[in-house]
């Protein structure tokens, strides 16, 4: 078999340029898949993280709303009458309600269009439990903080959101009312929440002119029950206080680890897709081993004949040509992964530099670089059945005759 | 005991079709060659020639009758079969020379055993003997296209041998050479022909035939003449 494989490889050899153009597309082809997976794996390892950092026993409650959160109208609207309902369910150790709204904010002479999370701040404490919210410079907001704000990292940096970056005691205005910046929240990789602004929640109802709104509700149970079970008690409880039929309600209840499920689902779905048609091109790469095969077969014709008057059978020139097929797929699958895992720390290396954190990392595991070799070879032996079983069919005294 | 005749032929014919045409190539031959011989196949191109040497080298199977070889009926056996007394039993030899590009002297001499299972390191050994034996040594590792046309005859010549079969069949072996170096490998023939091999030569050239001991003379697929011949020695 060995002698077989070297023969292959000298024939290979000999076509140099015609393997090397032949295997583009499956270096092509395997780089968008490992690039692909290994950013994929690397995502679903930093949202696992960011859940872990949520907690299993965290519960999040929110309108059926189309729109990201803050959003919602009308009946869809959850209240602090619901946050109160839900405090009152067995299971329930403590509930927190947040207010999110895009708001006009002014620092010094610039305006812009920003995120306001309103927060109580006796409940700040769970809320950075929850974020990934950890006050690098200042205080967190307080009992008491009226007119205070805590501010993402992104209104620090010159030229970043503002031309000059806030600082502690600076005064930013949100709806012609001002708010002394007390502290300042560390990097967290995320746009929205590192340009958001903080401040307490009764402020930016009264700012906002709304009483009792809420447009999330976090829930976190108590040791000892199950968050699915709590959270099927808060959905019967909520329905009970809306008025709602079951099938029919205006809200959401969900786990983090139904959240979690939801995401990778979507994801799943999202990089199945995008490998899919990375495969495509794995496709295109192995007709293009088919096909030079089939020259290859032609070409040698006479080459077969003489091989099997010397004494070859027919799994001899089989092998040799399978070998020959499956070595273009296994080179081509090399230089792929090669060229793969360099696209894969590329993007690690651009978002890193552009989102300012580590928070996309591309994951090369040797089950993805041995699965994709497999998978690269198995394409190249699988292209190269046909042209391999139309040599070895051949009949020596017609293959000889071949001009 | 040995079977007197290496190769038979009993009521032989050769069919082939084109589109509804059906072309007698060959027909109704009886043919006996002994152990030893050293036959030339003549006749004019298109004669059968070429069909004879491919039933006789078992690289194609006749419409009708019975080939053996050796002894063995080789009609009914399947190409696994054939390819392995292919490889034991005949050595070809081509006139277009037929050698491998990527493969280098001693590595195409080799090539057969490769196909019977023998071991790099002794195959290597045959192989350098081999080579020896057609004086090529000095060409060890050129390829083909580093090769003139007599050293790659010679070179052809010497895997005709590697698995030390019995029968050579060389069809128009001097066809694409010029006479001097034609006559060479003709004096390779000879030499393997006294040394016991038995030597098949299909040949439209008149001039090679005082070289064998037998001729057989073919036209419109049928043997239409066989006689033995004076040999002459090469000078």
């Amino acid at each position: 078999m060995k002698d077989h494989f070297l023969l292959a490889f000298s024939n290979l050899k000999r076509r140099g340029l015609r393997s090397w153009l032949t295997m583009i597309g499956i270096f092509i082809g395997i780089a968008a898949v490992v690039g692909l997976i290994s950013l994929g794996q690397g995502l679903q390892g930093a949202i696992n993280k960011q859940f872990e950092q949520l907690g299993k026993d965290k519960i999040i409650i929110q309108s059926k709303t189309m729109g990201p959160p803050g959003t919602a109208t009308g009946k869809l609207i959850l209240t602090t009458k619901d946050l109160n309902a839900i405090e009152s369910v067995r299971g329930v150790e403590r509930v927190v309600g947040i207010l999110m709204k895009s708001s006009v904010i002014e620092f010094k002479d610039e305006t812009k269009i920003n995120f306001i999370i309103g927060i109580n701040p006796k409940d700040a404490q769970i809320f950075s439990e929850m974020q990934d919210y950890k006050v690098i410079k200042g205080r967190d907001l307080r009992d008491g903080d009226g007119f205070k704000a805590v501010v993402g990292y992104n209104n620090l940096i010159d030229e970043k959101i503002w031309k000059r970056g806030v600082g502690i005691g600076s005064t930013i205005t949100v709806g012609n009312v001002e708010f002394k910046i007390v502290g300042i929240l560390g990097k967290t990789g995320d746009p929205y929440n590192d340009a958001a602004i903080y401040i307490p929640k009764d402020t930016l109802r009264n700012i906002l002119n709304t009483q009792d709104e809420e447009d999330e509700i976090v829930v976190k149970t108590q040791e000892g029950f199950n968050p699915n079970d709590v959270a099927k008690s808060i959905e019967r409880k909520l329905r009970q206080e809306r008025d709602e039929k079951e099938g029919q309600e205006t809200f959401t209840v969900q786990t983090s680890e139904q959240l979690l499920n939801s995401f990778t689902n979507i994801f799943n779905i999202v990089q199945g897709v995008l490998v899919g048609i990375a495969a495509i091109s794995l496709l295109v790469g192995g007709i293009g081993i088919m096909n030079t095969m089939y020259t290859s077969v032609l070409e040698r014709t006479k080459e077969i004949g003489t091989m099997k008057a010397v004494g070859a059978k027919n799994s001899d020139i089989l092998q040799i040509f399978l070998f020959e097929s499956g070595l273009l797929g296994l080179v081509g699958g090399i230089i792929g992964i090669g060229l793969g895992i360099g696209l894969g720390k590329g993007v690690q290396y651009i978002a890193t530099i552009a989102l300012g954190t580590n928070l996309l990392q591309a994951s090369i595991t040797l089950p993805l670089i041995f699965g994709a070799l497999t998978f690269s070879f198995f394409i190249g032996t699988l292209s190269g059945i046909l042209p391999a079983m139309q040599a070895a069919k051949l009949r020596p005294a017609d293959a000889l005759r071949y001009e | 005991m040995k079977n007197e005749n290496i190769i038979e032929l009993k009521d032989v014919c050769r069919y082939y079709r084109l589109g509804n045409t059906e072309i007698k190539a060959l027909c109704d031959v009886n043919l006996e060659i002994k152990r030893g011989d050293f036959i030339a196949i003549v006749g004019p191109s298109g004669s059968g020639k070429s069909t004879m040497m491919n039933l006789v080298g078992a690289l194609d199977l006749s419409s009708k009758g019975d080939i053996f070889l050796d002894g063995q009926n080789i009609e009914h056996l399947p190409e696994s079969e054939l390819a392995q007394i292919r490889g034991k039993k005949i050595g070809f030899v081509f006139q277009t020379f037929n050698l491998i590009p990527t493969l280098n002297a001693v590595e195409n001499i080799a090539l057969p055993m490769i196909f019977h299972g023998v071991g790099k390191e002794e195959r290597m050994e045959r192989a350098e003997e081999i080579l020896k034996e057609v004086s090529l040594t000095h060409r060890r590792n050129h390829f083909p296209k580093e090769l003139s046309g007599g050293e790659r005859q010679r070179v052809a010549i010497g895997r005709a041998l590697a698995n030390d079969p019995e029968v050579i069949l060389a069809d128009e072996p001097t066809g694409n050479l010029d006479t001097k170096t034609g006559l060479e490998i003709m004096k390779i023939f000879v030499n393997l022909n006294k040394k016991g091999k038995t030597i098949i030569l299909v040949t439209h050239n008149l001039n090679l035939i005082k070289y064998v001991q037998k001729v057989l003379k073919i036209s419109d697929g049928k043997i239409i003449e066989q006689k033995k011949v004076k040999q002459h020695k090469i000078k």
